[in-house]
């Protein structure tokens, strides 16, 4: 008796652990398909008139293209990887397969302070120091520098953790079978956490592409760029509406907030892709 | 918000407790007294005034609930910044109780407030600079048409035709003009813009507001005082900022010529004068951009202080009166000093008189 009462107490502790943790995820789907659906809706007027096609941004004429904006996004949030990843990479290559035990901790603790640091203040040392100081002014390059130092910390602590649960035989038999450390990397550490790497990245440039006041700050700025030259000012999505938000009446608001919705949607897709190329490259791992 | 209802959730509670002394009959007499007095502290630290909007009244405002509350203990006021437009939407939603602005409600929106009716009262003048970083020119004078081809960079060397026509004695050098501008939506630009569009028809092509499409190659800076950093580290530059931020940052200015043809340098004084030779309407709406006067500087613009005129709580009803009656009348002593413009006597007369229209229940 006292046996099926324990189970039966288990099975209703069960029941309500399941529905807490269903309504937790259901919760989260709703936050989420919440705001999708109230934003494009006050979104709604402003998708019509060519605001993916057109690079006019033009309140007194009432016409929003946003392409520039989407342009200067996924620029900066591009130059942003393109440093970012290499030094991250190599940071927590050094911190797992090369630095000494007493040097791995406080470089650890280092660069996750760096995550800490608000993105405000990263912005005004871009403003004051890179931009004036060093001449660069306020431009795509500016801003992707400033956004890549911000996602150094969260992708070298992911690929941080990555690597580190590369099992230790595979290293072993690589360094036994007369490779050097630095074949031992690419023999054995990189396959091994590939997929894990590739979602550090995405998250990175996740973060990237939603920055807001440093990229605001640094960006210039400028409507209707797009080009390729590093050193030209534009514009990327959440700065715009960052700058003009608090002064915008309809349809400029409209406008803005279809900037969101864009953005939102981006990002989302970002996401999707990285979990597919991390589960792609996890089977085939497990495959072989 | 918060601390205030539990302010006077607390202080609610002590009289309450009080009270309940009092019905027991054996109250001692410290006691009662003692509960008189929280009742009195209670009353007065209920009040508390919220209001949000124009950035560009915001150091008025700052000084003014300072030497206001200081007078009136236990009043609190809040005023956060956030732009004009923030402070009319969250007016409209009745989030505030009063609200900051540069520009009126469209007509279109004012159905769209919460509140009914609302009053509109000028609390300031101010002037719009034209800053500039140029060495061996300490005096510049600038006509509307210069100005507005300068800005939309028609003319892009400091010593071009036009500049020079506008000043004849000065040594103009061969320098690029470097434009600097808001990166913000902001009534700063919303004015500046509505001015040159006034006064250089023909030539002005960015139309007006908040933000506009301006060229490329031009930079624009956070605020007025990005704006003023970036034309004082920039040779060649010129910018619009407003006085007192282009006075902090140390910066020259030109003289710009009014509706009199007289070139005027901006000032506390001839941002006043603006204000005397304006058309005012009924409601206290006007604009002082493009004034007559031989005195008036003419790139000048005002904020408003919207509140709603059925207010529907006494206590707030009574402080934001008296807070708006100190706005207009004594706390102008303070404008000078910050390089605003106090309201010229037959402003701040309507605005005292308008007072009465604000009805506390």
């Amino acid at each position: 008796m006292q046996l099926s009462e324990l189970r039966g107490h288990q099975h209703h502790g069960d029941r309500a652990f399941r529905t807490l943790a269903v309504g937790a995820a259901a919760l989260v789907v709703l936050v989420l398909g919440l705001i999708a659906v109230t934003m494009t809706r006050r979104a709604w007027p402003a998708f019509g008139d060519a605001f993916f096609t057109s690079t006019r941004w033009s309140a007194a004429d009432g016409i929003f293209g946003a392409l520039p904006f989407i342009w200067g996004t996924l620029y900066t949030s591009a130059i942003a990887i393109a440093i970012a990843v290499p030094v991250s990479l190599g940071v927590a290559l050094f911190v797992t397969q090369v630095a000494p035990p007493w040097l791995k901790k406080p470089m650890v603790s280092m660069i996750d302070l760096l995550a800490v640091v608000p993105s405000v203040v990263f912005g005004l040392w871009g403003v004051l120091v890179l931009s004036q100081h060093f001449g660069l002014g306020r431009s795509f390059l500016t801003a992707g520098i400033i956004l890549a130092i911000m996602i150094v910390p969260i992708i070298t602590s992911l690929a941080r953790e990555v690597i580190e649960t590369t099992p230790a035989a595979e290293k072993e038999a690589a360094l036994a079978l007369g490779a050097t450390r630095w074949e031992m990397i690419g023999a054995s550490v990189l396959p091994h956490s590939k997929g894990g790497l590739v979602g550090a990245v995405m998250l990175g440039l996740g973060r990237a592409m939603g920055e807001t006041i440093a990229a605001a700050l640094v960006i210039g700025s400028a409507l209707g760029q797009i080009t390729l030259n590093p050193f030209a000012p534009g514009n990327s999505m959440p700065a715009v509406i960052a700058n003009e938000w608090g002064e915008a009446d309809q349809p400029h608001k409209a406008a803005l907030i279809a900037l969101a919705v864009t953005l939102f949607v981006i990002t989302i897709a970002v996401n999707l892709i990285a979990t597919a190329i991390v589960q792609r490259s996890m089977k085939r791992s497990r495959g072989t | 918000m918060k601390k205030t209802i539990v302010l006077s959730a607390l202080a609610a509670l002590s009289v309450a407790s009080c009270n309940k002394k009092d019905e027991g009959g054996g109250a001692v007499k410290d006691d009662k007294s003692g509960a008189k007095m929280t009742e009195g502290k209670a009353e007065s630290g209920q009040v508390s005034l919220d209001a949000s909007g124009s950035t560009f009244q915001k150091a008025y405002q700052e000084a003014s609930i300072e030497g206001f509350t200081k007078a009136n203990q236990g009043m609190k006021i809040n005023y956060g910044g956030g732009g004009s437009g923030k402070g009319r939407q969250d007016l409209a939603d009745q989030v505030v109780d009063f609200a900051g602005a540069d520009s009126p409600y469209k007509d279109a929106d004012l159905a769209k407030n919460k509140g009914g009716d609302v009053l509109y009262f000028p609390i300031l003048l101010g002037a719009i600079t034209l800053s500039y970083n140029v060495d061996g020119v300490d005096q510049l004078q600038l006509s509307p048409p210069t100005i507005a081809k300068i800005f939309q960079r028609d003319i892009k060397k400091w010593n071009d035709p036009a500049i020079a026509a506008d000043n004849p004695s000065a040594k103009l050098p061969d320098a690029n003009i470097v434009v600097a501008h808001r990166s913000d939506g902001s009534g700063t630009t919303d004015n500046f813009t509505k001015y040159l569009d006034k006064t250089a028809t023909g030539v002005w092509k960015l139309k007006s507001g908040s933000t506009v499409e301006w060229p490329a190659d031009t930079q624009a800076g956070n605020g007025n005082p990005g704006v003023a950093q970036i034309v004082k580290s920039t040779k060649g530059a010129i910018g619009y900022v407003d006085l007192s931020d282009a006075k902090a940052s140390g910066l020259k200015y030109a003289s710009v010529k009014n509706q009199g043809g007289k070139f005027v340098e901006p000032s506390a004084d001839s941002a006043s004068a603006a204000g005397d030779g304006i058309e005012v309407k009924d409601n206290l709406l006007f604009s002082a951009l493009d004034p007559k006067g031989d005195a008036a500087y003419p790139i000048t613009y005002q904020s408003w202080v919207i509140a709603y005129a059925k207010q529907t709580d006494h206590a707030k009803g009574t402080a934001l009166k008296a807070y708006l009656k100190y706005l207009v009348t004594e706390g102008q002593a303070q404008l000078k000093p910050l390089d605003f413009a106090p309201l010229p006597k037959s402003l701040a007369d309507k605005a005292v008189a308008q007072l009465d229209k604000l009805q506390v229940p």
